[in-house]
């Protein structure tokens, strides 16, 4: 018999701290595939954020740094510069990327670092117990909004990729979602494309997913991907940005 | 390396320096007096095969060394005091990550935007640790041109032997000035191999860097870790250069300007007969405790004056070291201020 599924090398067999319904867990599986079948597990390295991934390292297999809370792509930057012949990815949240690292953000993506970068938004901020994150909706509630997000007093929910996208410099950035499973095989497509850039010395790739996070959404797991069809992906298009 | 004198200012000997002695990634972020660093790097870097980078900011610069350091290379950054502040939340995280890196800080004066004139008052932030957690950075003190080539040897090897930050502590005098320098004179190139680096895991286990440790007691064992390095860095790494120790009366503590200044002085003195002395200290962390608890024991009636740019910072180790058993006075002035020749003098006749 044919064996068609099976863990990636690249994953660890060990079980996530994840929420019941979270999407990092589907995310990390999809990036460890690629990797497998880029075949460039030995030359791959990993900048964990800080935030709910934060251990990302204990279940990938391969190298990985950690980064202070924002400066994954400043880490990534110099690991890359330092070793341009191996591969080097962040992996960072809404609240890492799009708020405390913005400056890291738009600086690499403004150099045109040869970086691949898998953004989850998540629109909260989960390790902390769910406070208002640049990228949440007008009128969700949070920690930090108890009576929703207002536009006159927290602004709107940041377009970061889009912001991106206009920079020069930047090749390539898709938003995705993990709502079905044909939306979790285009976000691997997506994934695959950005490190292959890399691999080809294309430049700057980003890929947004769209990802669950049922917990603090108040949500079941379920309600959760019909929330991001319904709003998220609403505020925040799916498709190809560059 | 020829043995012909260079004319250069202490900034540029730093960066040659470190260049010599194998760092090959350097990003900075512009701020005076430690301007001329950054652009020495952005030149020399290129022409060695290694990195320059000048950074969005002193956080990203610190960060990449962060990077740069985890990938295995000789890293580097530099600045000045309020750039060093911001520089304080990587340095803690590459003291927990346990990751080599030199920090250049050429003191001006604070606090807060302060100005752009020497300064010694970062003494506190360099030596006990600057940003949050229980850690220390080794911490070197030039006091001339030539230290400032010389040292940046020791300042790589040390950093990679304990996997530790250290720290360069001049000021702005030291960074502008221009003196004559022997390249030949630095130390031999000193390389230490990094199974710990992250080259990819090609042949061996997945290599992890990090400071984070969640599951019970494990963060208490890697600080226990570190600071059974940390008490051998202070058995093995004290250094000072000392002066009329065997008859001085009156013992000037002094390091980097200061010192050289004080160190003027003592040799005036002395020359006319009175018993002058001076203990310049060139680890800052780990301060040279052994040699004022030998003067102490001794139990010789000598006292202390310790003259600093700031308005008692270094002082306060001297009578830690001391522990009460000689007299310790102090002279400083900061903002901009440098103790002069004649106020020190002026000092000493005062303690008689």
């Amino acid at each position: 018999m044919n064996k068609i599924y099976a863990r990636p090398r690249s994953l660890k067999e060990v079980n996530t701290h994840y929420c019941p319904g979270c999407g990092h867990s589907t995310v990390h599986r999809l990036i460890a595939e690629v990797i497998d079948e880029l075949g460039i597990r030995e030359k791959v390295i990993g900048v964990a954020p800080v935030g709910c991934a934060v251990i990302a390292y204990d279940y990938w297999d391969f190298d990985c740094s950690e980064a202070a809370h924002g400066r994954a792509l400043a880490v990534a930057t110099a690991i890359k510069r330092v070793r341009p012949q191996n591969i080097v990815f962040t992996y960072q949240g809404d609240g890492d990327l799009a708020a405390i690292g913005t400056n890291e953000t738009i600086h690499a993506a403004n150099r045109g670092e040869n970086l691949t970068v898998i953004f989850i938004n998540n629109a909260i901020y989960g390790m902390t117990g769910g406070q208002m994150a640049p990228t949440t909706l007008l009128g969700q509630k949070s920690a930090t909004t108890p009576s929703g997000r207002k536009a006159e007093v927290h602004g709107y929910p940041l377009k970061i990729s889009e912001m991106l996208a206009s920079l020069p410099a930047v090749r390539f950035v898709e938003r995705v979602s993990l709502v079905s499973p044909a939306e979790i095989m285009k976000t691997k497509r997506a994934i695959k494309e950005a490190f292959s850039n890399q691999m080809n010395n294309i430049g700057f790739s980003l890929v947004e997913v769209l990802s669950p996070c049922p917990t603090y959404w108040g949500v079941s797991p379920k309600e959760s991907l019909t929330w991001i069809e319904e709003l998220l992906a609403k505020e925040f298009p799916v498709g190809r940005i560059k | 390396m020829s043995n012909k004198k260079i004319l250069m200012t202490g900034n540029e000997a730093i960066a040659e320096g470190a260049i010599q002695a194998g760092c090959r990634f350097y990003a900075g972020y512009p701020i005076t007096p430690q301007n001329e660093i950054p652009a020495y790097m952005s030149k020399r870097m290129p022409e060695v095969g290694g990195v320059f980078i000048q950074a969005e900011s002193e956080l990203g610069a610190i960060n990449m060394v962060f990077g740069a350091s985890a990938a295995g290379a000789r890293a580097m950054t530099s600045s000045s005091s309020p750039g060093i502040s911001l520089k304080q939340e990587g340095i803690s995280y590459i003291a927990g990550a346990e990751l080599p890196a030199v920090i250049v800080n050429i003191m001006r004066g604070g606090p807060g935007l302060g100005n752009i004139w020497p300064s010694q008052s970062d003494y506190f932030q360099a030596t006990r640790g600057g940003g949050h957690g229980d850690y220390r950075c080794l911490v070197l003190a030039p006091f001339s041109v030539q230290e400032a080539y010389d040292f940046m040897f020791p300042a790589f090897t040390l950093a990679d032997t304990y996997r530790i930050p250290v720290m360069i502590l001049g000021d702005g005098i030291m960074g502008q000035m221009m003196e004559p320098l022997t390249r030949a004179t630095g130390s031999k190139l000193q390389m230490i191999n990094k199974p710990w680096a992250l080259t990819g895991c090609k042949g061996r286990k997945p290599n992890i860097v990090k400071s984070f440790y969640m599951r019970e007691g494990d963060l208490e064992t890697a600080n226990l870790s570190s600071q059974q390095k940390y008490r051998s860095i202070q058995k093995q790494e004290e250094r000072y250069e000392a002066v009329g120790l065997e008859d001085a009366k009156v013992i000037l503590v002094a390091y980097g300007t200061m010192g050289r200044i004080c160190k003027g002085v003592v040799s005036g003195l002395r020359k006319k007969g009175k018993k002058i002395g001076l203990i310049r200290p060139i680890t800052l962390w780990p301060f040279p405790n052994g040699v004022f608890k030998k003067l102490a024991a001794r139990g010789r009636g000598a006292a202390f004056l310790a003259v600093e740019m700031s308005y008692g910072q270094m002082v306060e180790d001297v009578r830690l070291a001391v522990d009460g058993k000689l007299p310790v006075e102090f002279l400083g002035r900061a903002g901009g201020g440098v103790p002069t020749e004649e106020e020190i003098i002026k000092k000493l006749g005062r303690l008689k």
